[in-house]
């Protein structure tokens, strides 16, 4: 009786999983996929992992540290390459090892044995708690909000940011604020995908999307969908093979990538040879 | 003829390099303007002042009633600014012409959504509604950056170096086109190549920190004073020249 409650719990919180860090990584991801942006999310990531170091060390919530971490990374990215003219990859590239070097220091100097460690480095659905799937809902939520109400002016501040400010002088708070978002996204997912392997659960949907695609709002609502199976069927493969569920997601999304590339092609010449 | 604007001995910088200096300039209903000067010679910036994107260290701009907070000029900038491979089709980049009008809030209407298919078809760009940015040649891209430009309905129309668009067998196709438009707005073009346009453009405004306006569309040698030499021609500075000496 016991082993079916933890099994339908289980069952619930995988599902419940996919949904939502396939809405997550879909808006986000479709963000930095075209907006060029994946090599500063993959610092955001990795940087992030200092502040999980500084939670273990201290003792609060290690994902309250990567978020803190991964959005003043974020912005000081923006700051060094701008205000200290040190070219953004550079900055990105410091940052990226700095905050991995954080992490291992205080991981290193935290007494006893971490036993979660390798779940954030990996990610693993059984250490992820039933509060890490309510942030993941509430970000899906803010997400979906934002982006709705905000679409054009998103789009059109990523396509032609030096044209946007000729009619707004918002943008840079729009900048600002999406980057934080597209931190925080990232942040969260690091439980299910690990700090490895979660920059793919953003960028391979948009890119499985822009196969056939080329319409913003289209290349969203794909990416979610492409997200959620390579995301539900990763988990299921991992449950049965026994294998960690970050890897096996990522290995079922390129799959995926590589199937509708083939298939799109495919169409493609059977409609020119028509 | 009104008064669209009005430049008032006006300086411009970055940092501490000043790109222009004392201008004093005006814009009038149904003028075309060419604004010509060589390289770092201030053309943009002027554009940007006016555009309100660089704030004038010293000097005012007076603008028309009208045109009061920059929300009746179209501006179609250099090619680089706008990622061609984004992910993003010709009527979107049309409507965002329309953000100008916008409050951050509101959602494109039906009626915008028309405007942009009529734009479209006065651009003679039907049929690609719905393409990507990079599935179009040159002279189509630079007609869809045209077409957000006009959007708007402006009253004044900037272009920055429309001409680095595209090859010369477009370029006749697009100047009557501004010829056009310019019946209904006025136009002001940064251009670095008058040869091609001296026959649309009405007056001219040569640049090199300082700003000298010709009235006429006959260009006379002598008062293009800003290169410090006659002019017939004029090319950026990477392009190998010769000047042999008239004969005697």
């Amino acid at each position: 009786m016991e082993g079916s409650i933890l099994q339908y719990d289980f069952i619930i919180k995988g599902l419940l999983g996919a949904v939502f860090a396939s809405i997550t990584a879909g808006l986000a991801g479709t963000y930095i996929v075209s907006r060029r942006m994946v090599f500063l999310s993959g610092g955001i990531t990795h940087a992030s992992f200092g502040g999980i170091g500084i939670g273990y060390f201290f003792g609060f919530n290690p994902v309250l540290g990567a978020a803190i971490f991964g959005i003043l990374s974020a912005l000081g990215v923006e700051y060094l390459s701008v205000r200290q003219k040190i070219r953004e990859d550079s900055a990105i590239g410091i940052l990226w090892a700095f905050g991995m070097a954080i992490g291992i220091i205080f991981i290193y100097l935290t007494p006893g044995y971490t036993p979660n460690l390798m779940s954030y480095l990996f990610g693993s659905i059984l250490t992820v708690t039933n509060a890490d799937i309510i942030a993941l809902g509430i970000m899906s939520l803010v997400l979906v909000l934002y982006f709705s109400i905000f679409y054009r002016t998103i789009l059109y501040i990523s396509f032609d940011e030096s044209f946007a400010r000729t009619y707004s002088s918002y943008i840079n708070i729009f900048k600002y604020v999406t980057t934080a978002l597209v931190a925080l996204t990232i942040v969260l997912n690091i439980r299910m995908a690990g700090v490895v392997l979660v920059l793919s659960l953003l960028t391979i949907p948009p890119n499985i999307s822009m196969i056939f695609t080329r319409v913003y709002s289209r290349i969203i609502l794909w990416s979610v969908l492409a997200g959620f199976i390579g995301t539900a069927t990763g988990y299921v493969i991992s449950y049965f093979a026994g294998i960690p569920v970050g890897a096996t997601i990522i290995f079922t999304l390129v799959v995926i990538w590589i199937i509708v590339k083939l298939i799109y092609q495919k169409v493609r010449k059977t409609r020119i040879s028509n | 003829m009104a008064n669209l604007l009005e430049i008032r001995s006006l300086t411009a910088s970055y940092d501490t390099n000043v790109v222009l200096e004392d201008v004093n300039f005006a814009v009038n209903e149904n003028d075309f303007t060419g604004v010509i000067g060589p390289n770092g010679g201030g053309k943009t910036t002027l554009l940007k002042v006016i555009l309100g994107l660089i704030k004038p260290v010293k000097g005012t701009i007076v603008f028309n009633s009208n045109l009061s907070d920059c929300n009746s000029i179209g501006y179609l900038p250099q090619i680089s600014t706008g990622d061609v491979t984004y992910p993003v089709t010709v009527t979107d980049v049309i409507l965002s012409g329309m953000m100008i009008r916008k409050k951050i809030l509101s959602r494109m209407s039906a009626g915008d959504k028309k405007k942009a298919h009529e734009v479209i078809d006065e651009l003679g760009l039907s049929g690609l509604e719905n393409s990507p940015l990079s599935e179009l040649s040159g002279g189509e891209l630079q007609r869809v950056f045209l077409g957000r430009a006009i959007i708007g309905d402006p009253i004044l129309l900037l272009l920055d170096e429309p001409g680095n668009f595209v090859d010369s067998t477009f370029e006749n196709d697009f100047y009557e086109k501004l010829n056009k438009l310019n019946s209904r707005m006025a136009i002001l073009m940064v251009s670095h190549d008058i040869g091609m346009i001296s026959s649309h453009v009405k007056s001219y405004a040569c640049v090199n920190r300082k700003l000298h306006y010709h009235p006429s569309s006959e260009i006379s040698n002598e008062q293009l004073l800003a290169y410090g030499c006659p002019i017939k021609l004029i090319t950026h500075g990477e392009v190998p020249h010769t000047v042999l000496k008239s004969h005697s």
